[in-house]
């Protein structure tokens, strides 16, 4: 096939492939994201072609693996279109059943649809599920629509017409202004503005420039990113062909951990469907910019997320961070001019150019615009894949989109930040997802939420998330490494049982050190769990020093030795 | 080269453009304690004692004077209460590694760092990297390594390139601060691998 030459071309292309699909013919959409794959999804899937093959309705139906709709707590998720009938926890043996009464006879098929714990109420469609709701999926609401790996299914979306509006209608300087003016942020955590980087970037003098996903991710209980590489990897890699136009880059990266083979598979996928489409490569769509994006697969070390660390682990060099005078929109990758941005943040481009910079201001808090996407998990019911607009409260997202605390518990603490972040307590539940209000509460809008309930333990929490970072820092800082080995070693003492007095002043002198003499923002950061624990559950850590015991029933001597 | 005029500990200081503050400290007879730094090999940045307060621009931000480059009307404060207090707990946090060390017990006394304030940890070794660095960058055998990462990490010598290199060098031993015991027994571990695994199989 040809490579498309012109913007004109990929329109005639996208209404090619749209007459040549008929809207009405039954399609069985299985979810084909990590999450359903661990459920089972395959052989759901092959139990429904063998079934169609049975009944010889190969001509008839269309069956699609689809990205992550979201909800995982209830799946391996089945949608069947036009209805748009939503069947959760389906299991191979209900093909049978799904084929003959849903696409052939059109009945909904009770046993299989959501069903509400509290009210008992049935959902039929996706947005009458409570866990659906309340979010405002702008750009993971495409994920259950198309085949990952199909480059027509987000034509078919509308994808890449960002890009085409861009080539036509736009100079760089008016697609970073557009960018400045939605005031989107960077989707890290840190929440800086993304138009400062791109304009930077631009400016910046350079045969070569380079763009970066980075799609990273390697906190316990984050998904999203890698979730949304997977499930709609075209949608990424369009917000990358605009920045990268904006900006003038010519080569790009796409940064990811080995341990998501699926989001590699689709990320490399679409890369090559975008190539032959003339999406990639030289002379994109006739317009004179050449892009190049590779994947590149880092080993999994949680600290090359970190700019500098992510710069010397594509470089080939061993990836720990480094100390670094020059911006990376100047002196970034190789010494080249660089924009790191992080997936989510290069997922909002196409949606902004479209939709435009006003629209996407329209939504959110006065400092943090659009979206955030989350991975709800812990002790909540409903874990999943979530979108909200920023300024929703924490409340609402754990309690009306996730349904609450599992079993009846009672909520503890929300993570928010993942290892890096603050344990928050119910009575800060009411602040709004935004990047200042987060981080003035000790944590960062990092990309998951880990909820727990009472029968967790914050000492047990604080001791899991120390030596996962005891693990995780590159151990090159003496206040890191050995900040982190001290601390750790005071919390295993007092979930043995040895915990002494001071040992909560100790806590709090290793971190007031930590996080002002740590060579980077992981060090840096290192404390924040320990350190909100302390600030929000200081008796329950004292309960364990003072009186050797733990509340919850967790820390295994003490729960023995109060008996 | 361009003379720069910067401040530090109240006193005019004239550096070069390309200088960095330590340097520029360093020649004008102003001391910054250090203990990953040499002058031969690049700036490391990983034991932090040599953390100084810089005012540039009307901000006061920490750095760390072996990598920060001079400019014009910095002002540097090489100690303050805060710096003190990050030097003690850093000292405290290496000794718990190395108590024999005589850098490190100098410059406990200095800022009054207790040796004992941690549990021991047993590596005689402080990571700085000298040995690790000196034979990459100096040496350019690199027979020394880092491996592992996190708590884990530690100082390595290859077995293959230690039996050849290291009998006739042995350079790297005289810039340790924690009197090369570790590195003694890690080097003396490698040779005796590599020298046991070059003899013949047994006969049968």
């Amino acid at each position: 096939m040809p490579r498309i030459s012109s913007p004109a071309e990929l329109e005639e292309r996208r209404q090619n492939i749209l007459s040549k699909r008929d809207n009405s013919k039954p399609c069985i959409a299985v979810c084909g994201g990590t999450g359903c794959h661990a459920l089972g999804n395959r052989s759901i899937i092959d139990a429904f072609k063998a079934e169609i093959k049975k009944r010889t309705l190969q001509a008839k139906v269309n069956i699609r693996e689809t990205g992550c709709p979201g909800f995982c707590e209830a799946g391996p998720i089945v949608v069947i279109y036009p209805e748009e009938i939503c069947y959760v926890q389906v299991t191979p043996e209900d093909a049978s059943d799904i084929i003959s009464e849903t696409v052939v006879g059109k009945k909904v098929i009770d046993r299989l649809v959501y069903t509400d714990p509290k009210t008992g109420e049935k959902a039929i469609h996706e947005s009458e599920i409570p866990f659906y709701k309340g979010q405002m999926r702008l750009t993971i609401g495409d994920n259950g629509k198309l085949d990952p790996k199909s480059i027509e299914d987000y034509l078919a979306v509308g994808g890449y017409s960002a890009l085409v509006k861009v080539l036509q209608t736009m100079t760089p300087e008016q697609v970073v202004a557009e960018i400045k003016k939605s005031n989107l942020r960077g989707r890290s955590g840190a929440g800086f503005p993304a138009s400062i980087k791109w304009d930077a970037v631009r400016v910046a003098v350079g045969d070569t420039k380079y763009v970066i996903c980075n799609c990273h991710e390697g906190d316990p209980g984050a998904f999203a990113d890698r979730r949304m590489m997977e499930a709609n990897p075209h949608n990424i890699l369009e917000g990358m062909i605009i920045g990268a136009y904006a900006m003038g880059a010519n080569e790009g990266y796409i940064f990811v951990g080995d341990e998501f083979p699926l989001t590699v598979e689709n990320t490399a996928i679409a890369i090559k469907q975008a190539e032959e489409y003339g999406l990639l490569g030289k002379n994109i769509l006739g317009s004179g910019l050449d892009l190049n994006i590779k994947i590149n697969i880092d080993a999994g070390g949680y600290v090359c997320g970190e700019m500098s660390a992510l710069m010397a682990a594509i470089e080939g060099r061993v990836g720990e961070p480094t100390v670094r005078y020059d911006h990376a929109t100047e002196r970034g990758l190789w010494n080249k001019p660089t924009c790191v941005n992080n997936l989510q943040t290069w997922a909002s481009v196409p949606l902004i150019v479209n939709k435009g910079a006003d629209w996407y201001a329209g939504i959110g808090t006065a400092s943090s615009k659009g979206t955030r996407v989350f991975s709800l998990v812990g002790t909540v019911n409903n874990s999943g894949l979530v979108e909200v607009p920023m300024g929703m409260t924490l409340r609402q997202v754990i309690f009306d989109i996730g349904g609450g605390i599992r079993e009846d518990n009672n909520f503890k603490a929300v993570l928010v930040g993942g290892p890096l972040g603050a344990f928050l307590p119910e009575s800060l539940l009411d602040l709004p997802v935004d990047f200042d209000e987060i981080s003035k509460a000790g944590g960062s809008l990092g990309p998951s939420l880990v909820v727990i309930d009472e029968k967790t333990c914050m000492v047990d929490m604080v001791k899991y998330f120390l030596t996962f970072l005891s693990n995780e820092s590159c151990g090159k800082c003496t206040p890191c490494r050995d900040g982190i080995r001290q601390m750790l070693k005071i919390v295993n003492r007092i979930n043995d049982g040895g915990g002494k007095e001071g040992d909560i002043e100790l806590l709090e002198a290793i971190s007031e050190v930590q996080r002002v003499a740590a060579l980077c923002p992981l060090g840096q950061t290192a404390s924040n769990p320990a350190r909100s624990a302390i600030k929000h559950f200081r008796d329950e850590l004292e309960v364990h020093i003072k009186e050797k015991r733990c509340p919850s029933g967790v820390c295994k001597i003490l729960a023995t030795a109060s008996h | 080269m361009s003379e720069i005029i910067l401040t530090i500990d109240n006193k005019q200081v004239k550096a070069e453009a390309g200088m960095t503050v330590l340097e520029a400290a360093r020649k004008a007879g102003i001391y910054i304690p250090t203990l990953c730094y040499f002058e031969k090999l690049k700036p490391y940045t990983a034991c932090r004692i040599c953390m100084v307060e810089i005012e540039a621009r009307g901000r006061v931000s920490l750095d760390t004077a072996c990598s920060r480059p001079v400019a014009p009307n910095l002002v540097v404060r090489t100690r303050s209460e805060r710096i003190d207090k990050i030097r003690k707990m850093l000292l405290e946090l290496m000794l718990a590694h190395a108590p024999e060390s005589v850098p490190l017990q100098e410059l406990a006394r200095e800022y009054g760092a207790d040796a004992d304030r941690f549990e021991k940890e047993p590596s005689f070794c402080i990571l700085c990297g000298l040995c690790v660095r000196y034979c990459d960058e100096v040496a350019k055998k690199n027979a020394v390594t880092f491996v592992d990462r996190g708590t884990r990490r530690e100082i390595m010598f290859i077995p293959e390139i230690a039996l050849k290199e290291c009998w006739d060098c042995k350079e790297c031993f005289a810039l340790c601060p924690t009197i090369a015991l570790q590195e003694a027994y890690l080097l003396t571990k490698a040779l005796a691998s590599a020298s046991f695994s070059l003899e013949p199989e047994p006969e049968q």
